[in-house]
């Protein structure tokens, strides 16, 4: 096994154990501590992918921001008393996404997953072991790219959603 | 064993899971919206897996590109979906999601 090898491993199982936590825990705080430590492990993941610029922007928004995010949220509706109980049809939901689980990792087991000829994608790749900014950098600034737009309406779409924010929990 | 892209799927698929039982089964708003982000991570590492698998030797960087929009959507979607739990908290002292009914006929 190589590093990577041992890195998937790590995370993954961090990873799965934590979100097992983030669902099953009683105490709100807690399960969102623990969400932040599978967003950890998420990042752990895409370095081992050799994703090194996912793993960091990763690390920035999801554990700096979103977690900050849903740790305010919980503190400011504060609800120790009752927690984070289930609902009264959790059974069938276990029993939904048992099968779903169960059917997902029976196609992915059973595809044989096709490999393409890199060469016609060249413009948007890079080799591994690589750093992969610049070639991000490169994907979405290129003219015939294809991803500016795109790319510009998330910004769009980042001020809508902050503008709508703060007009929703704004002192009328 | 080798680890390869069958490996990465499949922690996806039990992530995504794991995600959607807990959006599914929970009471409290927040709750499921915690829920919903480990289903959007669990999208992630399956579109970056693809990207890093599909071409021998070499790292698309398409798969990239749309990890990182859904980053951006997820950043947006935990701002708008906060706000409206933190306004329903205001309006109703409680975040109980089966005690906001009141549009049912």
């Amino acid at each position: 096994m190589t590093g990577s090898d041992y890195a998937f491993w790590v995370f993954a199982i961090l990873g799965v154990i934590s979100a097992l936590g983030v669902v099953a825990l009683k105490n709100l705080f807690r399960a969102a501590l623990l969400l932040v430590l599978c967003f950890f492990a998420a990042a752990g993941i895409y370095g081992s992918l050799n994703a090194d610029f996912l793993a960091v922007a990763q690390v920035l928004v999801y554990m700096g921001a979103i977690s900050v995010l849903i740790i305010f949220a919980v503190m400011l509706t504060r609800d120790l008393v009752r927690g984070n109980p289930f609902n009264r049809s959790w059974p069938a939901a276990l029993v939904v996404c048992g099968f779903l689980m169960a059917g997902v990792i029976y196609v992915v087991v059973e595809t044989t997953w096709p490999t393409i000829d890199a060469g016609q994608m060249a413009a948007a790749s890079v080799p591994e072991g690589q750093a992969t900014t610049g070639g991000v950098a490169r994907a979405i600034f290129d003219k015939d790219s294809g991803f500016l737009l795109p790319f510009e309406i998330s910004a769009m779409l980042i001020l809508a959603a902050v503008l709508g924010a703060v007009a929703l929990v704004r002192e009328k | 064993m080798e680890v390869g892209l069958t490996h990465y799927l499949i922690l996806s698929g039990i992530l995504f899971s794991i995600g959607l039982f807990g959006a599914l089964s929970k009471r409290n708003a927040v709750g499921i919206l915690m829920c919903i982000e480990i289903m959007l991570n669990a999208v992630n590492i399956a579109v970056v897996a693809f990207s890093r698998y599909l071409a021998p030797e070499t790292v698309l960087l398409t798969g990239h590109v749309f990890a990182l929009f859904v980053i951006v959507v997820a950043a947006a979607e935990a701002a708008v979906g906060l706000a409206i739990v933190i306004t329903y908290f205001k309006s109703r002292a409680t975040v109980d999601v089966e005690q906001g009914d009141s549009m049912k006929g």
